[in-house]
């Protein structure tokens, strides 16, 4: 039954409560019957201090466990993942950074429909009215003022949120898949293949990471897709790590040795016993990676090397917005908090993921 | 690797079975189910930089023999660290043996590979000492126990083998209902059963039991050794069974083997051994039993053995146990005493061995 699910509790009690009143009729009968039938034979037999329950008692104790295993065996069972939802959801901080990155994702994903309707073009230069409305503080009309072409700044944002959110997911699947199979292969064959890959993962480590990224970019050129393929590529090594790690402390336990005495093969092994128990942690500095994708893209943009204007992107704005810093600080600070905010909001979900997903939290 | 015709001599000429009075009638004389032939396991110690030169090794294992007999239990014990567990381990290939012959049902265990020894897996099944490290977390009950029969690809449909699952969730003892939940929803004492339901899920021949009661405390310790009794009976699965405790290896086991820094030093029917224990080391192990009458327990004699077990990485010359023994000699230090046959079907390794029985012991014989 699960621990805290009160409501649950309360019906289940009322349930067997209910079949056992309902039940309980005929077996009171005998139960008094025995007792009279008891004391007729030997007086005071009743009040009797005896060593045993009457055998006839275990018929209220059968119909007791019977009542209680017929009501509970069609509860849902309790999943580690729903354990670990119930803990999560309890994590205040988290839930605000996932209802963060919900809104973020739907104005992203809906922007089409709306944002140029109200806002105008995040792109094209009005070249006629750019004179007027250019550099305008924030009003009803432009919540987020409009920049030094005259452009919603607004809109900008929420185009760039486009390509902020696809370089975090993009990216971080790319080098999450290439973590995963290097870390897998390195903890489990061992040996020469641990040595191999954990060094080539120093070496990658070992130069500056955005540095890195430039040096790629400049390699393969610039552009959205370039910017997905240099961030995933160069991020695995800290995840392979993170895996190859996790794989290790997994491979030492009891029941990955249990299922190779039952003859399992390799491949059964990694997938059913080690990969289910050592994902948590992946999905934690996944999720954590994602905030760190996002910075990196921005730094890129606003060094030129990412998104090539005039597509917007968050980076490219403050770029663009930092050199009326002085007098339209809206200019830097409208992108600047979407990217605070939503890193942040990434984190605080990666944080409250690895908590709740904890197996030694559990009875917390 | 010793070549077959020695592997099938050995498995037909069982030293002993003819002599072991204990045993029961439909064993003696059978050939035996596991035969053991002296089995080494070392495993070597890395040398730092500094100390390059002669490699070192942990003696786990050091030239044990013994055989287990169809439907038969036999006790394994030894204080931590004697090398029972390795034992077990190599049997079924958890652990590459170094040197030694393992025969199970009349085939050579230790160069199996592939089908083969998927084959072993099948008729040797292990249940592990800590209930709550051998069950995978992640996966429910059910499967869990019907993993086996997934692997082996056996038990007929899906909805066959759930109904073997809840067959065998009855047989331990547990409710069949839930066969949906997860392990950590159960005690130890429950988990300990679905470790021994998944182990019977295939009928196997023999099961190693490594430890199995020691993570529990003592009421469910005798409720998972009546278990394991009952299933015997009913499945005529032969046990060896891994223990350090004297009073748990008693209750279980039809012989027992003493074990001693790698090796077997004495070896007999559970009764002359408790009875009579001829080995200095097992003389010291039953006097060290508690006995539950207080004034006896105070003024009875007991022998208490000095000092700690020696390093396995260089054991002592001669007899291994002569560096603590109360009645060792010279010849103890310079040749390492065989183990022989004392009384029929009791062995015993040590140059003075004699009968010695425990004064005022609690063990009922």
């Amino acid at each position: 039954m699960p621990i805290g699910d009160k409501k649950r509790e309360e019906r289940l009690e009322e349930e067997v409560f209910n079949k056992l009143v309902d039940g309980s009729d005929a077996a009171l009968h005998a139960h008094n019957e025995a007792h009279q039938a008891a004391s007729q034979v030997e007086p005071g037999g009743y009040y009797r201090y005896v060593d045993s329950e009457p055998e006839h008692h275990n018929d209220f104790l059968t119909t007791y466990d019977d009542v209680v295993a017929e009501v509970d065996s069609d509860a849902p069972t309790r999943t580690l993942w729903s354990d670990a939802w119930g803990r999560l959801k309890k994590n205040r901080l988290a839930i605000i950074g996932a209802c963060w990155i919900i809104f973020m994702v739907i104005i992203a994903l809906t922007a089409d429909l709306w944002a140029q309707q109200l806002l105008g073009s995040p792109t094209a230069i009005d070249t006629g009215t750019a004179a007027a409305t250019q550099l305008q503080p924030p009003s009803l009309e432009h919540p987020f003022g409009t920049d030094s072409v005259g452009r919603d700044v607004l809109v900008r944002v929420i185009y760039g949120a486009r390509v902020s959110l696809s370089v975090g997911v993009i990216a971080t699947a790319i080098s999450t898949v290439i973590g995963l199979v290097m870390g897998a292969i390195a903890a489990f064959y061992g040996g020469i293949w641990d040595t191999l890959i954990m060094r080539l993962a120093d070496i990658f480590l070992a130069f500056p990471y955005t540095l890195f990224v430039i040096a790629m970019l400049a390699v393969i050129g610039n552009g959205i897709q370039n910017v997905f393929i240099a961030i995933g590529v160069l991020g695995w090594p800290s995840i392979a790590r993170v895996f190859r790690s996790a794989i290790l402390s997994v491979k030492e336990n009891d029941y990955v040795d249990a299922a190779r005495a039952m003859g399992a093969s390799d491949g059964r092994i990694i997938t059913r016993h080690i990969f289910p128990n050592s994902v948590a942690s992946i999905v934690v500095y996944a999720t954590m990676n994602i905030g760190g994708a996002i910075l990196t893209e921005s730094a890129l943009s606003f060094l030129g090397m990412g998104v090539v204007p005039p597509n917007p992107s968050w980076g490219i704005m403050i770029q663009d917005g930092q050199q009326y810093l002085a007098t339209e600080p809206w200019l830097m600070l409208m992108p600047g908090i979407a990217i605070l905010t939503t890193v942040l909001a990434f984190t605080l979900v990666g944080d409250g993921l690895r908590d709740a997903l904890d197996v030694k939290m559990k009875d917390a | 690797m010793p070549d077959t015709s020695t592997v099938a001599e050995a498995t037909q000429t069982p030293v002993y079975a003819d002599d072991v009075s204990e045993l029961d009638p439909s064993q003696r004389g059978n050939d035996p189910l596991l035969h053991v032939e002296h089995l080494v396991k070392e495993f070597p110690v890395s040398s730092s930089i500094f100390r390059r030169g002669k490699k070192r090794s942990v003696h786990a294992v050091n030239d044990v023999s013994f055989d287990i007999y169809p439907e038969e239990t036999f006790g394994l014990v030894g204080e931590s660290g004697c090398g029972k567990s390795t034992t077990g381990r190599c049997l079924m290939r958890l652990i590459n043996p170094t040197s030694g012959t393992v025969v199970f049902n009349g085939e050579d265990v230790s160069n199996m590979k592939g089908k083969q020894l998927k084959g072993l897996r099948h008729d040797m099944q292990y249940v592990f000492q800590d209930p709550y490290a051998s069950l995978n977390p992640r996966m429910t009950i059910g499967e869990l126990i019907s993993e086996p029969m997934y692997i082996h690809n056996e038990g007929g449909t899906n909805e066959e083998r759930i109904d073997t699952v809840r067959q065998l969730l009855k047989v331990v003892g547990l409710n069949p209902e839930h066969i949906n939940r997860y392990p950590h929803e159960f005690s130890g004492g429950q988990r300990q059963r679905i470790g021994i339901a998944r182990a019977f899920a295939l009928h196997p021949k023999l099961i190693i039991c490594d430890e199995p009661v020691s993570a529990l405390d003592v009421s469910i310790q005798a409720q998972v050794l009546n278990l394991l009794d009952e299933l015997q009976q009913e499945f005529g699965t032969a046990y060896l069974f891994i223990a350090h405790d004297l009073s748990v290896v008693q209750h279980i086991s039809d012989r027992v083997a003493v074990m001693y820094l790698g090796s077997i030093c004495e070896m007999s029917d559970w009764r002359s051994l408790y009875a009579e224990p001829c080995h200095p080391y097992s003389q010291a192990l039953l006097s060290a039993v508690p006995v539950a009458d207080p004034d006896l327990q105070r003024s009875r004699e007991r022998i208490i053995l000095a000092g700690d077990p020696p390093s396995p990485i260089d054991p002592p010359s001669g007899c291994l146990f002569h560096t603590r023994c109360p009645i060792a000699q010279e010849i103890c230090s310079k040749e390492k005493p065989e183990l022989r046959e004392i009384e029929p079907g009791h062995f015993c390794a040590c140059h003075f061995a004699k009968p010695f029985p425990i004064e005022g012991s609690s063990i009922k014989l």
